[in-house]
This record gives C-alpha cells, structure tokens and sequence, in this order.
C-alpha cells in the first residue's frame, strides 16, 4: 500500500475525527470513545506504513504538495503537506507507540470517571503531533506544534483536582511558550525575509537551495549570518518542548499526568518534537557551517546545549525517588543526547536515538505504569521493593528496558544508536567536549537505572502496599511485551554493519562497514556502561534489611551533594527568586502606573475641571447673579413707588395732566422757545 | 426590490427601543422576546446585505445619500465596504448574545431592553455612517444608554464608574468635535470621502494652515484624543477596568466586542484617510504608546483580583495588537510604501483581530457573568475552586474562549495575531519582538484564572449545589464558541470579505 | 385786537372752561364733554393759525382738523362705551368710586 504526500492529511485526520467522537460522547459512552480513538490510532498507523512504503522508494525525495490556505490581503498563505523518510518513520513510530499506549490506557485508566475525556484529549494529541509531522510549512508546524502543548497541557492537568497537577500543567504550557515566543520569532524573521514558511516548494521553499544562500549571506547585528539568528531562534522552541537546559523545568513536574500520558507525551513523542524540528530545519541549522567568519554556528550552540542537559538530566536523576521523576530526569538527559547528536553534526544519529528511546521509554514508562497502578499509586521508590516476584512480565520487560536505555551491549537498541551518537560526537572536529559528557553521563544512566530498577523490583517488600501488589492484567502486559521486543530488535536496523535506517533516512546511501570500525570508542563505552551498572549493583543491590526511611547509601555518603541533586540543582528555587520575582515586579509595576500615575492623573484633570466648576459657580452666585439680582430689585421698587402714584382716580389723572399742561405752557413761555 | 437596507439596519434596533417605550405594561418574557427579536434583524439584515455584498468593490456599497441639511453641506450618507460590514456583522452576533447573557436579570426588562437596542442602533450608526455630522450623533448617543445601563444595572461602585466612562469618553469627543468644526471651517465639507480626497492631494493640510499654521497638528491632536479615549490606547485606559467591570454582563460584552471597536474603526475611516501625514508623524510615538497597551495591559491584568477586571485588561492588551498593527504600518508608510506584504499582513491581521476579539472577550465576559450568577455576585479570583469538576460543559466553553483568547492556534484568535506579528514585525521588529513579553503575560494570567478557578479541589463558591450550563445559559456562548472553531480554521470565511479592501489601502499608502 | 388773537382767545376761554369742567365734575359724562371742549378749543388754534397765517400750504390747517374731529368721534364713542361699562357696574356715574384700575 502507498500513500503519496497529497493523501497525508489523512494520518491526522483520523485521530482528529476520533477526537471530536470523544468529545460529543457522554461520560456512559466508553466503549465508543476508546474504541474510536484506538481504531483512529490503528488506520493512522496502517497510513504511515504506506507512506513510509512511499517514502523509501525514493528516500532522497522530499515530496510536498501544498495547497492555498486562505488568502489575506495581497498575501496567499500557503500551506502543505511533506512527505519524506523523516516524516515517514516518525509518523509510524508515533502511531505504533501511540496505539500500544492507547491500549494500555484502557486498563490503566478504568477506573477514572472522566475516561472517554481521557481518550478525547489522548486522540487530540495524536492528531496534533501527526499534523507535525507531516506539515510542509513552518506556520503548520507552529499550529500543530501548539497544539500538542495544549494537549499536554490537557492531559498534565488531567486530575485537575490535585492542585499540584493543574499548577504542573501550567508551568509546562508557560515554560514551554517562553520558548514558543523564540520560534515564533524565528518563524516571522524567516516569513518576512523569504515571504513564504513553506519547507519545500518546488525551489522557492525556505529550506531550499536559493533560500538558505540567501539567509547565509545575510549578516545581522553583531556579525552573526541571517541563517544563524534564524535558526537559533528556531531552536528556543525545540529547548522549550523538548525540555533542554535552561527550560528543562517543566518536564519532571509533568509527572503528575496520569502514567501513559507520561510514557506517550513526556517521553516517547512530543517533547521529541524539538528534536525532530531541528533535524527538519537541519538545512537551515547547517547553512552558516561553510561561514568562517560567524561568531559561532547555530549547531555549536545545539551541541552545547544538549551536552549540558544530557549530563544535567542524568546527574539529576541520581538522585530522584519517584519513579517516573527518576525517568522523567532520564528523559530529559536522552534528548539532550539527541540534541547533542544533532549538534555535532548527525541528525540521523539523532533520529535514530530518537526512534529507539520512543520504543525504550515509553516502555519503561508504561512499566512504571503498571507498577503503579499494581501498588494503588505508590510510586516512591523508598516505599517500593520487591515486586519483581509478584509481578514477572513487568520485571522482565522493564528490565530490557532498563538494558536498553543503559545501552547494554549489542543486543539492544538502545546501545546501537548511542554508539551511533557518541560516534558522530567523536568525529565532531569543534571539540570532544560533547564526547566526553556524553562519556560521563553514559556512567550516570546505567548507575541511576540500576539503583531504580533494583530498588522497585528486588530486595523486600517495603511497604504493604508493595507487598500486596500484583500483575496487571494483560490490556497492560501485552502492550509492555510488544515494546520489549522492540527494543530488544529495532536496533538492527541501523547498525554500522546494515546502515539501513541511515541510508533511508539520510537518503544518502550509507556504506556497511565493519561494528570494530572505530574499537576504541565502543569498547570504552561498554566499559562505562559495565562501571555504570557493576557501580549501580555494589551500592544498591545487596542492600539487605532496609526499610522506607532509610536513607540512601550516597546521601550518606555525599549527604551535602546529594541534597543538591535531589532538589534538582534548585532551578526551580532559582527561577522563582529571579525571573518569577522579575514577572511579579513588572505586573506591579504596570498595576501600580495604572492606579497610581495614569488614574490619578485622570483624577487631577477631573479634580481640575471640578475645581472650575466650583470657581464658576462662586463668580456665577457672587457676581453675575448678585449683580441681576440687585438689578431687578432696584426696578421692582422703582415700579412700586411709581404704582402709588396709579391711585385709580380719574381725577387725580386729569389734575396731573393739567398741571403738566401748565407747566409746560410756562416753560414754552418762560423758556423762550421761539 | 431596493429596500434602504443600511438605513434599515440602524433604525430597526432603534423601532424597538420606540415600540418597548410604548408597550408599557409589556409582561418581562413579552419585552424581553421583543428585544431580542428587534437585536438579531442586525444578524438578519446583515446577512441579506452580506448577500448583495461585493467584495471586489473597494469603495462603499449600497450607498443611501440624501442632502439633509443643504445650507451647511450636510448628508444623510450610509454606505459600506468590507470593514463596516465585518463590524455589522460582528455587532449582530454580539448583540442579542450579550442580551441572552444578561436574560436572567430581573430588574426592569423593558427598560434594559430598550436601552440596549438604542446603544446597538448607535453602535450601528457609528459604523455606517459616511458624513461626521451624523457620524459624531450616533457616536455620542451610544453614550447615553451605557450611562444608564451601567448606573442602574451595574454593580457596586457602578455610578462611579458609570461617570467616569462618559465624562472621560465624552471629554475626548470634546476635543474631537473641535477638531472637525475646524475642518468644516476651512473646507466646508465634513463628508469622509470628499475629506479623504482633500488630504489625499494636501489640499486639507493647506486650507487648516490658512486658519493658522498651528492648526493642522491641532486638529490632528483633537481627533486623536477623541478617538484614543475610545479605543482606549494606553495611557487613556483607565476608564475601561472599572465601566466593563461594573456593567452587567450583557454590556460588558457589548463594550468589549463593539464599542471597542467603535475607536479602532474611527482610527482606520477617519485618521488614517484624512490624516496621513500626521499620523505618520506621530506613528513612532503612538507606536511606543500601543506597545505600552500590549505589554502593560497584559501585566496589569496579572495583578487583578478580580475576574472582569482581569478580563478587561485582557481586552486593552488585544485591541492594543489592532492599533499596534496601524501604527507601525503608518509609520513605514511615504515614498515608495512599506513592504507590501508586511504590510497588508499587518492590516489584514488587525481587521482580523477586530473580530476575534470581540468574540473571545465577548464569550469570556459571559463566563464571568455565569460564574458571578453562580456565586451571588462574587467574582474574584480566590472566590472559586474546582469548577470544572461542577460544571464540565461550561469548564469546556470556557476554556475554549479562553485558549482563543490567549491566541491557541486551530482557534480564531491565532490568525489575527499571528499576521498582526508578521506584519509589525516586518515593519518594526524591536516592537513585534517586545510585543511577545505580552503574548507571555497573557498566557501566563489566562492560565492563572483558568487554575484557579476551574481547578483544584472545590472551594468557595463552587462548594455545594453548583449546576452545570442550562438552556439559555448555553444561548450566548455557543454560537460564539462554535465560531471561534470554525473561524480558526476557515479565516477566508472572513478574509474574503475586506482582502481587496486591504490591498487598495496598502496600495494607497505610498504617499509622498 | 387782530382776527387771528380774537380766535386765540376765544379758545382759551373755551380750553379752560372744558379744563374746569374736566377737573371740577364728577359725572364722567360731564368729564367727557369738558375734554371733547379742550379738544374743539384745540381744533379752533389750528384752524386759526391756517387762515391767519400767510404761505401756508393749502388745506393743510383744515386736514387737520378733519382728522382731529373723526378721532374725537372715535374717541367719544369709546369713551361713552365706557361710561355705560363703568354705570353697568358700579349703578352710578361717580368717578371718585371707579378706583379699581388702582395700580
């Protein structure tokens, strides 16, 4: 079966579809909602696997087709659809992981009143994370990139009525939009330079050829390439979502999602979301590489970036208790390692670390899961302890999952494309700096995995809880199983010795050589991994005799730096004192210009105008009218004196009449008028 | 058939404010029924305008000329292009979906209804009016109803903030009025068009210097406060917090979704055409000005207790991305134009925005409006607790205006916003990049009454008998809701009607 | 003694005697007849000073006069009219009682 890129909306559609179902459908309507969002989920998945089908048969090929969104004012904004091997092993990744855990959920989330909510919001995300997937233009991606944080915004907050979830929830949606506003601004730099986001468009897409010389040859302030501040801004985003150092704040606190939330959106898919935006902009990331004269390359800084999250994370997770923080500090350091691959110069490598930690982790998350939902929601590992008797298929496959993420050699997948990573690391001419924290925090995974693993599954029960846990039922085994065997077999596919993944994902074709190519390299790493675990097994695995508040054979050692970690290096305190207290300080301030200077200039005017008011009622009283009043007082009594004179008496007239007659015949006489 | 259909569309909200003065022993069921009926003939009007609408047209259509007062050169002068018909239409969904929100109150229906029709008809009048003369009248009578609606409907300290809305809106116009008696003076015209075609050429500029050379920046400055007072731009906000947090429900979703769109209109038919050159002038300064609205507005609501101020302040942040959006593409406007794309994206976005804000603001002041029903009156933010567990139906309604609000992509706001960016920031990117400290903020105290409100363990007021949406309750909110999808999915929906409008305007703007 | 000074005297004997009959009666028919003798001693002066006085224009002095006699009419029939009005409402023709126009 194919699937050519002008039918590729149909992968997210499906779940979208699913998604509006679930939210038409009543609280009583279980089966409809899980039932939709799975099927969704399982076709989404047949989808990519024709697509992927489509996509190898010219693996070189990046096939678009785009289509006018809407038009506004002079401009057509253009979107499209993208379809090459990236996309196509993503997307079925993805679907598969996604269908796993949707199955799992229905176990795992029986019990919950809100379930059809649950596979709504679970179907929204996957419409959402598929829609980037397969988008051609940078606005699409940023839609559905969004999205997918609203959804795990959504499905974080999911027991809203624990305050900690919803104040988890809006710290992940907020730290990851103060990344956003960096892409954001990288997305409207690159519209308003190229007058298009579309990725490939015949030419004139912005990660082509005349476009990328474009943006290279172009210096911005302070001598960087047009291409560089471009792509920096571009990788904001990916540091929010995919939670690298200095936004990587927000990831643990999503633990308080329920546990397949966890696994599918916090572990295997969205938050390698950033990493897969920079393996798609990876041309525009490379196009300042050439450039000798920049102050530094946009990949420097994603190798640097992801070198220090990788060791961070994995420090950190040292010193966690609670499992899913433990995996969740874990997560953050392996994408810091994707990041750091593609840093160095391999985004294959990248991806493929990326395919294989989706299967690995959500893995583990999902066994997380069932020990969980085994032990009524204890998930502090203090309070764990030998569930590994009770429950067999969990042990089992979180072990392998355990081996693959430590990268236990050749048998799992997790050590193929670590060796994949730290290869392209050591070839990196810039500096073996990324080489050796990589080193380093290849020794703290198999040590921190070690002493989880040991401390959920061997020893005594610690608690009754614990102790009275046992196998879920297999809704969540069978999905478990089938990840196992993932990360037992996926890593094949790209190993050195059958480049597959890498010639079809590259589409350059990759030459097989031989796994000893580089032995020294290798057969250091299976040395620290081999520390790391032998390290993890000495401190932690012939504990005998303890009990829920004994304290932790390192803290007893190092009690001081123990601390430290497990208040995870207190970049949360951090934050608070200074960009919290920053955010506090600029409301006030705004606030306080509002009721202080703007309203009560206002006021002042007002008091103004009042004022006048009163001074022209004073002049009104004691001038004008005073001065009308006198007037027309002054008349009245004129008026009044003269009304005596009216006594009526038609006598009285007459005489006066005569006498004025008399008295004007004098003056004519007297006077001498002639 | 050639019915006077604009006139229609004004004077029809106004037949019914007549009719419910007269019923005066009109049952509340018989006057309220009658006041919808009389609001949704705008929605109805406005389709069968939509209908004979063109929007390949850039001038106005179904024009309604009439000389009125001939020896002063006045008209009675109705016309439409895309922008007053996306206004039309917006003030038809607005409208009865604020009277439908304020259905419940029980105070004197005749009388809030006939108020609310006359404030509508002006509403309407303002943005089809052609000529200042009329123009000024229906934009100071919309005055008078808010007055009374906000004093006697309104909640505690409602006189106070009734005065200071009309004294400091009327105070504005004040200066605005003068304004353009000077212009009647020099030009003896105050029709828009015959204005737009003065200034254009600089004849307008010319004839106010021949009263005196100040006078041009005068009039300039007039018109400017009279119309900044309305939008509002900052600093001249300070009314709006306390006038659409002590209005009821119904009216602050009137004010936020028309009349402060009333400013930003009076900005784009009146500033802009017949004062270019000066606005270029000043654009800089205004520029500084409708960042300090973006990114002030959106702090200062961070700092609000109380739910409807909170909202307020949200509603100055996104009208101040419109005027945000106008100024800078008028200050890259002379020889040679701005970037034509920037540009028309800037414009087109602003036109966009106009619209979606007055949705989600709209939508959200009914949220407000059901939980301050709910809890008696209360609305602070610590006044409630896990709603969403109460009421689910209405949780969701919200939290969708809500997202739309916070500019979510897939909803209606992300569109506006997006262009607005796009545009600003091709014109004056420092500004786009600070305006994005706003779309923070903004997240950041949308997210923090979404929490706290609908999550958490019950508390305050949500404690008890708590009921979900009920039959009119759903009335206002789910056609706006249903738009706001529908709309950030389909943006052409609307885009449609005013792109060539757009593009004339950014093909004018090359002014020398 | 001149014509002219004989008709002048004449009608300053006529003038006073309606002057004290205006003033001296109280019957407001009687105060009616001394003021219509006033009048006519009036109307003597002009026709006297017009014979006696040369170059004056012709008819002149007797216009005049016509003019005064046809208001004299007019005059007297409101003046009776009122008289009949005052007898109708206070029985008597008394003018020291007609005193309500007091003002």
């Amino acid at each position: 079966m194919q699937l050519s890129a002008t039918h590729l909306w149909m992968i997210p559609a499906l779940p979208l579809l699913a998604a509006a179902i679930g939210s038409l459908t009543p609280r009583g309507g279980r089966k409809l909602a899980a039932g939709a969002a799975i099927a969704a989920m399982i076709g989404a998945f047949v989808l990519s696997c024709g697509a992927l089908v489509t996509a190898l048969a010219q693996p070189a090929v990046h096939a678009s087709a785009n289509f006018t969104w809407f038009a506004l004012g002079n401009e057509v904004v253009r979107v499209g659809w993208l379809l090459d091997p990236l996309t196509a092993f993503m997307a079925v990744m993805v679907t598969f992981v996604g269908t796993l855990i949707f199955i799992f959920s229905l176990g795992y989330m029986k019990e919950d009143r809100n379930f059809t909510r649950f596979f709504c919001f679970l179907s929204l995300f996957a419409a959402a994370m598929l829609g980037l997937l397969v988008a051609n233009s940078l606005l699409l991606l940023f839609v559905c990139w969004e999205l997918v944080g609203l959804a795990s915004y959504l499905l974080i907050g999911f027991w809203f009525h624990k305050p900690a979830a919803a104040a988890a929830a809006k710290k992940a949606f907020l730290t990851t939009r103060i990344g956003d506003l960096g892409l954001l601004l990288g997305l409207l730099w690159l519209y308003h330079v190229r007058g298009s986001l579309l990725c490939y468009d015949g030419g004139a897409g912005v990660l082509e050829q005349g476009s990328l010389t474009a943006l290279a040859g172009t210096t911005v302030a302070g001598g960087f390439a047009l291409s560089t501040a471009i792509g920096l801004l571009i990788f904001c985003g990916a540091i929010g979502k995919s939670g690298q150092f200095p936004l990587h704040v927000w990831l643990p606190d999503a633990m308080e999602g329920p546990t397949p939330v966890s696994a599918l959106i916090h572990a295997a898919t969205m938050v390698a979301a950033g990493v897969f935006l920079v393996a798609r902009v990876y041309p525009l990331m490379l196009a300042d590489q050439a450039l000798a004269s920049v102050p530094v390359h946009a990949l420097t800084v994603v190798a640097g970036i992801g070198a220090i999250t990788a060791l961070l994370g994995a420090a950190i997770a040292v010193a966690q208790n609670d499992i899913k923080r433990v995996l969740a500090f874990s997560t953050v350091s392996q994408l810091g390692y994707m990041m750091l691959a593609l840093g160095v110069g391999s985004w294959v490598a990248a991806i493929f670390h990326l395919l294989m930690h989706a299967f690995f982790k959500a893995l583990l998350f999902l066994g997380a899961g069932s020990v969980i939902h085994a032990a009524h929601h204890e998930q502090d590992v203090r309070r764990l302890g030998g569930l590994g008797r009770r429950m067999k298929a969990t042990f089992a496959t979180f072990a392998v999952g355990t081996m693959a993420l430590a990268g236990v050699p050749f048998l799992f997948s997790g050590f193929w494309s670590k060796e994949a990573v730290l290869h392209a690391a050591h070839a990196w001419p810039v500096s073996s700096l990324p080489l050796l924290v990589g080193l380093a925090a290849v020794v703290l995974t198999a040590f921190y995995m070690t002493r989880l693993i040991t401390g959920i599954f061997l020893g005594a029960p610690r608690t009754d809880a614990a102790a009275e846990a046992h196998e879920n039922s297999a809704v969540m085994t069978g999905p478990l199983l089938i990840l196992a065997a993932c990360a037992i077999g996926l890593g094949f596919i790209g190993t050195p010795a059958w480049p597959w993944l890498q010639s079809n994902l590259g589409g350059i074709v990759v030459e097989p050589e031989s796994i000893w190519e580089a032995p020294g390299l290798m057969l250091l790493s299976i040395g620290l991994v081999v520390t790391g675990l032998g390290a993890g097994w000495a401190v932690y695995g012939r504990r005998r005799n303890v009990n829920a508040s004994s304290v932790d054979p390192l803290a007893q050692a190092a009690p001081g730096l123990f601390a430290v970690l497990a208040a995870r290096l207190g970049f949360d305190e951090f934050y608070a004192a200074t960009f919290g207290r920053l955010n506090t300080w600029v409301a006030a301030l705004a606030d306080g210009l509002d009721r202080r200077v703007w309203d009560s200039l206002v006021s002042l005017l007002a008091r103004a105008g009042e004022f006048s008011g009163v001074l022209n009622r004073e002049a009104d009283e004691d001038i004008l009218n005073r001065g009308f009043d006198r007037t027309s007082a002054t008349v009245r009594g004129v008026g009044q004196t003269y009304s005596r004179a009216q006594a009526g008496e038609t006598h009285g007239y007459l005489r006066t009449v005569a006498l004025a007659f008399v008295v004007f015949a004098l003056v004519l006489l007297l006077g001498g008028v002639r | 058939m050639n019915l006077p259909l604009l006139s229609l569309l004004v004077f029809m909200p106004w037949a019914g404010a007549v009719l419910l003065a007269v019923l005066r022993n009109a049952r509340p069921a018989v006057a309220r029924t009658v006041t919808l009926a009389f609001s949704l003939s705008t929605l109805a009007l406005g389709w069968a305008v939509l209908l004979r609408f063109d929007p390949a047209v850039t001038g106005f259509q179904l024009v309604e000329r009439r000389p009125w007062i001939e020896a002063l050169n006045i008209h009675y002068f109705l016309g439409l292009d895309g922008l007053s018909l996306l206004l039309v239409l917006l003030t038809g969904l607005i409208a009865p979906a604020g009277l439908l929100a304020s259905w419940r109150d029980a105070r004197s229906p005749r009388m809030f209804g006939a108020l609310f029709l006359v404030l509508q008809g002006s509403a309407l009048g303002v943005f089809l009016a052609l000529d200042f003369f009329h123009w000024f009248l229906f934009w100071e009578l919309s005055l008078v109803p808010v007055f009374f609606l906000i004093k006697l409907w309104g909640g505690e300290n409602a006189g106070r903030a009734a005065y200071q809305f009309v004294i400091y809106t009327i105070g504005g116009s004040a200066f605005l009025l003068l304004g353009f008696a000077a212009v009647f003076a020099a030009t003896g015209t105050v029709d828009f068009g015959q204005l737009a075609t003065l200034a254009a050429d600089g004849t307008l500029t010319a004839r106010l210097a021949h009263l005196g050379n100040f006078w041009p920046q005068v009039v300039f400055v007039g018109v400017l406060l009279g119309v900044a007072v309305k939008v509002p731009l900052y600093p001249f906000h300070t009314w709006l917090p306390p006038a659409y947090a002590e209005a009821p429900t119904g009216v602050s979703m009137f004010l936020t979704g028309v009349m402060s769109k009333m400013g930003v209109y009076a900005f784009l038919r009146i500033l802009w055409p017949i004062f270019p050159a000066p606005l270029h002038a000043a654009a800089p300064c205004l520029l500084v000005l409708a960042l300090a609205g973006v990114v002030f507005g959106a702090f200062a609501a961070m700092r609000q207790t109380d739910l409807k101020r909170m909202v307020a302040y949200s509603s100055v942040n996104h009208v101040s991305y419109c005027l945000l959006a106008l100024f800078a593409v008028s200050a890259a406007s002379g020889p040679g134009g701005p970037a034509a794309g920037a540009a028309s994206a800037a414009l087109g976005g602003a036109l966009l925005q106009m619209f979606n804000h007055g949705l989600s603001a709209a939508a959200l002041f009914c949220c407000v409006g059901v939980l301050e029903s709910r809890a008696g009156g209360r609305s602070g933010l610590d006044d409630f607790g896990g709603v969403r567990a109460a009421a689910p139906v209405f949780a969701g309604l919200c939290g969708i205006a809500l997202f739309s609000s916070l500019g979510l992509p897939g909803l209606n706001g992300f569109v506006g916003e997006f262009f607005i960016f796009r545009g600003v920031f091709g014109l004056a990117p420092w500004t786009a990049a600070i305006a994005c400290l706003g779309l923070f903020a903004t997240a950041y105290f949308l997210l923090t009454f979404w929490q706290r409100v609908f999550h958490g363990p019950r508390a305050g007021a949500a404690v008890g008998n708590w009921p979900d949406l009920r039959g009119v309750e759903l009335a206002p909110l789910v056609p706006l809701v249903a738009l706001m999808l529908l709309l950030g999915v389909l943006p052409q929906l609307l885009t449609g009607l005013f792109n060539p409008l757009v593009a004339h305007w950014v093909a004018a703007l090359a002014h020398p | 003694m001149s014509p002219l000074q004989g008709c002048l005297l004449l009608s300053a004997a006529l003038f006073s005697v309606g002057l004290v009959i205006a003033l001296a009666r109280s019957n407001a028919i009687l105060v009616l007849l001394g003021i219509e003798l006033m009048l006519n001693a009036a109307n003597l002066n002009f026709i006297a000073f017009w014979r006696f006085h040369s170059g004056a224009a012709p008819a002149t002095g007797v216009i005049f006069v016509l003019f005064a006699i046809a208001v004299a009419a007019a005059e007297a029939a409101v003046g009776l009219a009122l008289v009949i009005a005052l007898y109708r409402h206070q029985k008597n023709l008394r003018l020291q009682e007609a005193t309500r126009l007091r003002g």
